[in-house]
């Protein structure tokens, strides 16, 4: 009953800011960018490189994967947004002092708002997915290559893509209470997936044995769920980059949300309100 | 409207840090009046109201509401509305979607939402943003979300600060005419002469222990009266033999130890008329300031 009420309170308190809509737009805005850039360059390069006797191939095949999964492979940041700043505003604001006296069981509130996030993530992957399919299969078309449209394989990914783009924003909130304050998690949020990340991502692919510790990052994790990314389809170091089955990609990166939001829930959730 | 609750609060005691914020205070606040909540700055009862209602925990003892902690209610804002000093508005949301999703949190009719912005002046504005909201506005709405749950009790923390003398004037009637319906009206505030005309009782706190709790007019009785009489002399034995001290002003006397009622009467007593009955009201806010300048001392 509580945390019916405080599932549809959270909901409320997501879609009466613009927040939401701001991330989405330019979330849209930059896959539809990205999938048609890619489509097109690799569509092309594809006709060139298979005139080229001799040059790396690069399968057909492989093509529409890697640009839809731009998706998640490149917008999961977005959901990890939107969770971490719709729960820093709450301390910022200090939202906390009505949420807590409408609702004293705080876990209870935590909770909703994992899963009202979570529900908005696979609603970003959804609309991620429309940008990235929407633009990038019409300019795979054009160059002559193979949709897939018609494989199933595709569409399960696409349901991949929308899992993983849950569990980011769920991961959003796990980060947001753990790191209340919001500059300092709009900085570790940018910081860590559009720098640190790929940087860590790059080097361990470089000896076998960082490699195997490499799959466990997120952002590889997230990859392994969806079953392919533009980073792993691409990747062409000395060892084989290392990738873990799409489950255990899956609970990798559920185990992280959970890790942060039980860490969380224990510390600056738990603080007084003052 | 659910009952008026008594809010006791009992052996409490609250540090942050090295710094004691409450320090052993026990007080009641009755159901059918408006209790003053008093002390300087920093003297301890926002500490003591957000332990009240469950937003800090206690280091020991209890604040409790018709016996059950904040926490344990069945139907928190249905039992207390609270209302507290900080402003805890997302400034992009706005007033209405702000107590809507209160509303839904606690289970409380979406009817209320109009009916408290009504209540407290906003409706006019009830569509725009917080964030563009002047202070005594947000102040208002804070005490919307206090009413939404027509609550028997009322904890409100500085609910006069940034209210122009119209809003202030409007508050103390709101405050008075709560309390006549059974509820228990606890008001905070730094100064006394704010919440003088509408409180019955006080709590006096400072540094973080409580210095007086009781009616204004016991306090008083600590004051001084300005009388006069046509027969100044037959005035002041009077008042002398009914125990009192009295010293002669420029326009009359000034008593010490009596309140004007009993000033009165003891005129009545002994037939002299009297030309002036005037308690120094300055002088409850002396009381006060001398009594808090005492309790910051130990």
């Amino acid at each position: 009953m509580t945390l019916m009420n405080a599932v549809r309170a959270e909901t409320m308190k997501l879609v009466t800011v613009r927040l939401w809509w701001i991330l989405l737009l330019v979330l849209v805005g930059y896959i539809a960018f990205t999938a048609g850039l890619l489509a097109g360059l690799f569509g092309a390069l594809g006709e060139q490189l298979a005139a080229t006797p001799g040059s790396a191939q690069l399968p057909a095949s492989s093509l529409p994967p890697i640009v839809y999964s731009t998706a998640s492979s490149i917008g999961y940041v977005f959901p990890v947004l939107l969770g971490a700043l719709a729960t820093t505003s709450e301390f910022r604001n200090q939202t906390l002092t009505p949420t807590f006296l409408a609702t004293p069981r705080r876990g209870a509130v935590l909770a909703a708002k994992l899963l009202v996030l979570a529900v908005a993530g696979a609603g970003y992957g959804v609309a991620a997915l429309v940008a990235s399919i929407g633009v990038g299969a019409p300019i795979l078309a054009a160059t002559g290559n193979p949709t897939a449209l018609d494989s199933q394989e595709t569409w399960l990914l696409a349901a991949r893509v929308v899992l993983a783009m849950a569990l980011w924003a769920v991961i959003g909130v796990g980060l947001g209470v753990l790191v209340p304050n919001q500059v300092a998690v709009i900085v570790i949020v940018l910081a860590f997936t559009q720098f640190v990340e790929p940087i860590l991502r790059f080097g361990a692919a470089i000896w076998d044995w960082t490699a195997r510790i490499g799959q466990f990052l997120p952002g590889a994790a997230s990859d392994a769920l969806v079953g392919s990314s533009v980073f792993t389809g691409l990747a062409t170091g000395p060892a084989v980059v290392e990738s873990l089955d799409w489950w255990q990609g899956g609970l990798v990166l559920f185990g992280i949300a959970i890790l942060a939001a039980v860490i969380g829930s224990a510390t600056s959730w738990k603080r007084d309100v003052t | 409207m659910p009952a008026g609750l008594p809010i006791e609060i009992r052996s409490l005691s609250k540090s942050f840090g090295a710094v004691t914020a409450v320090s052993q205070l026990s007080f009641t606040v009755r159901p059918g009046q408006v209790t003053g909540f008093l002390g300087p700055n920093g003297s301890g009862k926002t500490t003591t109201l957000r332990t009240l209602v469950g937003l800090v925990r206690a280091d020991s003892g209890t604040a409790t509401i018709g016996g059950a902690a904040y926490r344990d209610l069945e139907r928190p804002l249905h039992t207390v509305g609270t209302s507290l000093e900080a402003a805890s508005f997302h400034p992009g949301r706005t007033a209405r979607d702000h107590l809507a999703i209160y509303a839904v949190a606690s289970a409380i009719d979406r009817s209320r939402v109009s009916a408290v912005l009504d209540q407290v002046g906003l409706s006019e504005y009830g569509d725009r943003r917080v964030g563009g909201y002047s202070l005594g506005m947000r102040q208002r709405l804070g005490l919307a979300f206090a009413l939404l749950g027509d609550p028997g009790v009322l904890v409100l923390d500085e609910p006069v600060n940034g209210l122009d003398p119209e809003g202030i004037r409007w508050i103390r009637g709101l405050l008075r005419s709560l309390a006549a319906e059974g509820r228990t009206v606890l008001v905070s505030s730094h100064l006394l002469s704010e919440v003088q005309q509408s409180v019955d009782e006080v709590v006096i706190i400072a540094r973080g222990r409580l210095l007086y709790e009781g009616t204004l007019d016991t306090l008083e009785a600590g004051t001084r009266v300005a009388v006069d009489s046509p027969d100044r002399t037959a005035l002041a034995a009077a008042i002398t033999s009914a125990g009192a001290s009295v010293q002669t002003s420029d326009d009359g006397l000034l008593v010490s130890g009596l309140t004007a009622t009993e000033i009165g009467a003891i005129a009545l007593d002994a037939s002299v008329p009297l030309c002036r009955l005037d308690p120094q009201h300055d002088g409850l806010e002396d009381v006060f300031l001398d009594l808090v300048a005492g309790g910051e001392g130990t």
